[in-house]
Parts: structure tokens; C-alpha cells; sequence
């Protein structure tokens, strides 16, 4: 972990609530896909924790949502602007067990962290599905930054309104895959669990105090025993999830 | 330049800051990156007697000016704290540590303690009689007098070394509490722990954290706790340990001026990682600006 001050290069909306926003700084501790980092908002108590999208040795990439304060503040930055950020929190996805076809399902603004990861895979020369996963056509941002890598992308929304009529799990069903790495609200994860064929990797969310570790705010409870989502996840392997009713 | 030392209860202190319990861990995590010998001490995540997963998701909220948690005492249980938490401390940390300890009963606190006191690596013990987020333990104990007096007066009887009582800022009258303890022969007093309190969400119309009430902390607090440190402080002999929404140099000082001898840093940790090394290192610069030579000289020093 290290404490940053990074400054914003570009700010832009992708859709009505989702933002891009560039950022260059030291990422010398991102070490990982599946990381996310830690930014202090002046007015805010609390750093608010966002997933890392994509990143090189001198920018960051953060796609998120406007759900909160802290997010609309932040939709409002200008290019310019400075932010003492943590970077290198989590542990991000393990690419070692991927296989030849690893499948990759992201929903909603669980679709960030999928893209350094599908660089990497890619990369690596594997045959890299990537199943977007949105409530409607308005909401789909990235499809084509995605294709750009030379990923096979199937897009589906709920309403039907583009590509595939139905939830990701209906795209998971047609395609053959070797693993798969998701991220998503916790419902599509759970159908992901319970859909997919094989071993695989999802990011979890929650409500953190620190993003270090310190504090025990976002513990879980995992066959493998109690995790902190921040430090021993987001990532969790399929076989060590427990849902809790 | 003059002096940052304290004497806590009969153990040299190189400086008056000390990370709180629940905020620091068992300090390993810190010590990545930088040397936590740099600090007096710090109170380790608090230990029961067994192990604690506590309580459900989401046990954070944000404030204006602070935070909820209602983490509910996870922690590894006193019997892994000694065999695993301590040995991994030992490496990083060459200074007496405060331990932290809960209960849900007398018989637990002094189980507990008994066992931390004879720890080598253990300095203080720190009795949390005053955790918002646990049923039936905590700070029931830490709201009557009579049940402050009864835990402090069973920790006391197995113990050997200074015993502090952490004390809850939820009660009508913090004096009877303090001068309770102080009775059943406490060594000093510490406080004040977190203000019960919650957040709605407004869409879910559903308190924000899942065990619906918290403890408030950050710097909204502070006024709070300097006012009920002054109070305990002019009520009794023994030592007090001031915390309370602290995140500045100046605010240690605020709080030593009220009357406490040692000062615990808890919310801007969770924000600021290095905020216990920045504050220890500005001491200096704030003490030379409001004209003070050495440190423990202006304990109570309010007119």
C-alpha cells in the first residue's frame, strides 16, 4: 500500500451515472488486476473505495458510478485537480488458473475491473470471452473498449433493449470456457456460482471504514474463515464462498 | 528542544500517542509501512474470551465529521491472541503494548486479563467496559457504578500490572463511573469511547448498518470528549488516557491541557494510516508555537 497524491487528467461521462476518470500518478503499488484504491474527498470523513479499471507505471483508470456523495463529488472534478489517493489494496484475481478460455462476466459497475484483467489475459494469448452484463441499452458503457483487446463480447439487458434478452447467466450457458472471473452485484454472483461449469474467481463489495485491514468493517465469513474484503479479498475463489441467507 | 515523554501509570512513554483499540489491529499492518516504535504505545484490537466473528454487514457509515461502526468485537479470542497476534507483533514492536480487553461477564474479564497480564509484551491492560455494539456485555457494564466497581475490583485481583478502565461516554453522571473504578483500585482511566449513534437511508428507508445503532467517532466528537476528560480528571488521582475524535497535534495538547496524561488516536487512522507518525512528528513544531518546554508539564494545565 502506498499514500499518493495523484492528479486527474480527464474526468468524462460514459452514461447518465458512470464516469471515466484518468488519473497520473505513482502506481508503482497496483500490482495486481482486481485491486482497487482509496480516495479522500475533501468534505468526506471516509476515503471511498473504487475499483481499479485499468492502469500502466504512470496512469490510473477509474470507471464508476454515481451513487452517493462521495461519487457525484467526484463527477464533478475537474482535469487538474489533485487527490491523496491508497493504492495497491486487495488482492485482485489470480490470472495462473485461467486455462486456455477463461470467460469473464462483468454486470453493471462490476464491468471496470474486468478490463485490465482481459488486457492481461489477452496478453497471455488466451481466447478471452467477456459476457457486459446491463439493466438496458442507456446503462452499456466499454463494449467496445473490450473488442478492442480482441475479446469475443456478448452484451445482454434486462429489457431486452440490445443484445441479448436476459441476465449474463443466459450468455454463460451457450459458451464453452475453461474458468471464469466475475464481478457484479451480489445477486448475479450468486447466479454465477450456481450457473457456471467450472472453477472461477468473483469481486465483492461492501461498505469499508479503512480499505487496509485495520478496522474489521468489511468482514466476511468464508468455508475458509472469517476475510476482510479489503484485505484478503475483493477476490474470492468459487469454492470458499458461503452465502449467507 | 524539550521533552515528549509521559509516565502512564508507572511506564515511561516517549510520547503521548497512542493508537486506540479497534483501529490499529494488532499493529503488524502498520508496521509495513513505517516504524511503530516511533509511538508510545498502541491498544490492540479488543479480545474476549472467545473468538467473535461480531456483527452482520454493513457496520460503517460515514458522518459529517466522523464515522459508525458497529463492528461488534471481531477478534481471534485470547487464546490465538497469545499464540498467534503477540509473537507476530513481537518483531516490529520493542515497546510494552496496551492490551485491550471485553467481556460478557466478571468472570470474562478477569479470564482474559489474567491471561494478557502475563504476557511480557503486554504493558497496560485496558478494560473495555464500554463497547455500544455488543448485547449484553460491553458497556452494561461501563453504565452503572455499581457494575463498573465489581469489574475492575475481579481484573485487579488476577492481575499484576497497571489496569485501565475504558469507560463509555453514554451514561448521565461519567464522575460516579470514574470514582467507582478508582475505588475498586483502577490504576487509571480512559475515555471516551464511541456515541451510540445511526444513519437512515433515505431510498431503503433501513438504518445504514445492518445492526442498526453504532458508535459515533471522528472529530465531531472531540468537544465531547475533552469535556468529559476535564470532568474525570479533576474527580480523580489516578491517571487518564484522553481519546476522543483526535487527529492533530494541537488536539493532543487540547486534550492533555483538560487533564489527560497519554492521548489515543482512533477514526483518523482508518482515514490517514500515518496519522499517529504525523501527529508525533508535528508535537514539536506546536509545542514550541504555544511556548511549552515539556510535554507532561501541562497535564490539567486548564485554568
Amino acid at each position: 500500500m502506498k499514500q499518493n497524491v495523484f492528479e486527474i487528467l480527464s474526468n468524462t461521462a460514459l452514461t447518465d451515472s458512470v464516469y471515466k476518470m484518468i488519473l497520473t500518478g505513482d502506481t508503482s503499488d497496483i500490482t495486481n488486476c482486481g485491486q482497487f484504491v482509496n480516495i479522500q474527498l475533501e468534505g468526506m470523513f471516509l476515503r471511498r473505495p473504487i475499483s481499479v479499471c485499468d492502469y500502466d507505471e504512470k496512469t490510473l483508470t477509474l470507471v464508476y458510478k454515481v451513487v452517493g456523495k462521495g461519487t457525484e463529488a467526484m463527477s464533478k472534478m475537474e482535469s487538474g485537480t489533485k487527490l491523496d489517493i491508497l493504492t495497491g489494496l486487495g488482492n485482485g484475481y489470480d490470472l495462473s488458473s485461467a486455462g486456455d478460455k477463461p470467460v469473464l462476466l462483468g454486470g453493471g459497475v462490476g464491468v471496470p475491473p474486468m478490463y485490465n484483467l482481459a488486457k492481461k489475459l489477452s496478453a497471455m494469448g488466451k481466447e478471452v470471452n467477456v459476457i457486459l452484463g446491463f439493466n438496458t441499452a442507456a446503462e452499456i458503457f466499454y463494449e467496445e473498449e473490450f473488442k478492442a483487446l480482441g475479446c469475443s463480447v456478448t452484451v445482454t439487458t434486462v429489457d431486452g433493449s440490445y443484445g441479448l434478452k436476459g441476465f449474463v447467466t443466459n450468455a454463460l450457458e451457450k459458451l464453452d470456457y475453461t474458468y471464469f472471473y466475475t464481478c457484479g452485484p451480489e445477486p448475479m454472483l450468486k447466479a454465477v456460482h450456481k450457473a457456471s461449469k467450472t472453477s472461477g474467481q468473483m469481486s465483492f463489495e461492501e461498505r469499508m471504514g479503512c480499505g487496509f485491514g485495520a478496522c474489521m468493517g468489511c468482514s466476511c465469513k468464508t468455508l475458509t474463515g472469517y476475510k476482510r474484503i479489503c484485505k484478503e479479498g475483493p477476490v474470492m475463489k468459487k469454492e470458499e464462498i458461503l452465502w449467507e441467507a | 528542544m524539550g521533552s515528549l515523554n509521559v509516565n502512564l501509570c508507572g511506564i515511561e512513554l516517549s510520547n503521548p500517542v497512542i493508537p486506540a483499540s479497534g483501529t490499529f489491529g494488532f499493529g503488524y499492518e502498520f508496521a509495513e509501512l513505517y516504524d511503530i516504535n516511533e509511538l508510545g504505545t498502541f491498544s490492540f484490537k479488543g479480545t474476549t474470551r472467545d473468538p467473535r466473528f461480531g456483527n452482520p454487514t454493513p457496520r460503517i457509515a460515514e458522518c459529517y465529521s466522523g464515522m459508525i461502526n458497529a463492528v461488534g468485537l471481531q477478534n481471534p479470542g485470547v487464546e490465538k491472541v497469545i499464540s498467534e497476534e503477540l509473537p507476530r507483533l513481537k518483531p516490529c514492536f520493542n515497546k510494552p503494548v496496551m492490551a485491550n480487553v471485553s467481556g460478557f461477564s466478571v468472570e470474562d474479564y478477569a479470564y482474559t486479563c489474567e491471561k494478557l497480564d502475563k504476557e511480557e509484551q503486554v504493558g497496560w491492560l485496558e478494560v473495555n467496559i464500554s463497547c455500544p455494539n455488543v448485547h449484553g456485555g460491553g458497556m452494561s457494564f461501563g453504565t452503572q457504578p455499581s457494575a463498573a466497581f465489581e469489574v475492575t475490583k475481579a481484573v485487579k485481583a488476577v492481575t499484576t500490572k497497571p489496569v485501565i478502565i475504558k469507560l463509555s461516554p453514554n451514561v448521565t453522571d461519567i464522575v460516579s463511573i470514574a470514582k467507582a473504578c478508582e475505588e475498586a483500585g483502577a490504576d487509571g482511566i480512559s475515555l471516551i469511547n464511541t456515541l451510540l449513534g445511526m444513519r437512515i437511508d433515505l431510498r431503503t428507508r433501513k438504518p445504514v448498518i445492518a445492526n442498526k445503532m453504532g458508535g459515533f467517532s471522528g472529530p465531531a466528537i472531540f468537544p465531547v470528549a475533552v469535556r468529559m476528560v476535564y470532568q474525570v480528571a479533576n474527580a480523580v488521582k489516578i491517571p487518564v488516557v484522553g481519546m476522543g475524535g483526535v487527529s492533530t497535534a494541537e488536539d493532543v495538547i487540547e486534550m492533555m491541557l483538560a487533564g489527560a496524561t497519554a492521548v489515543e488516536v482512533g477514526a483518523a487512522n482508518l482515514v490517514n494510516p500515518y496519522a499517529c507518525r504525523d501527529i508525533i512528528r508535528d508535537l514539536p513544531r506546536v509545542m514550541e508555537k504555544y511556548g511549552i518546554e515539556n510535554l507532561s508539564d501541562i497535564i490539567g494545565g486548564v485554568k
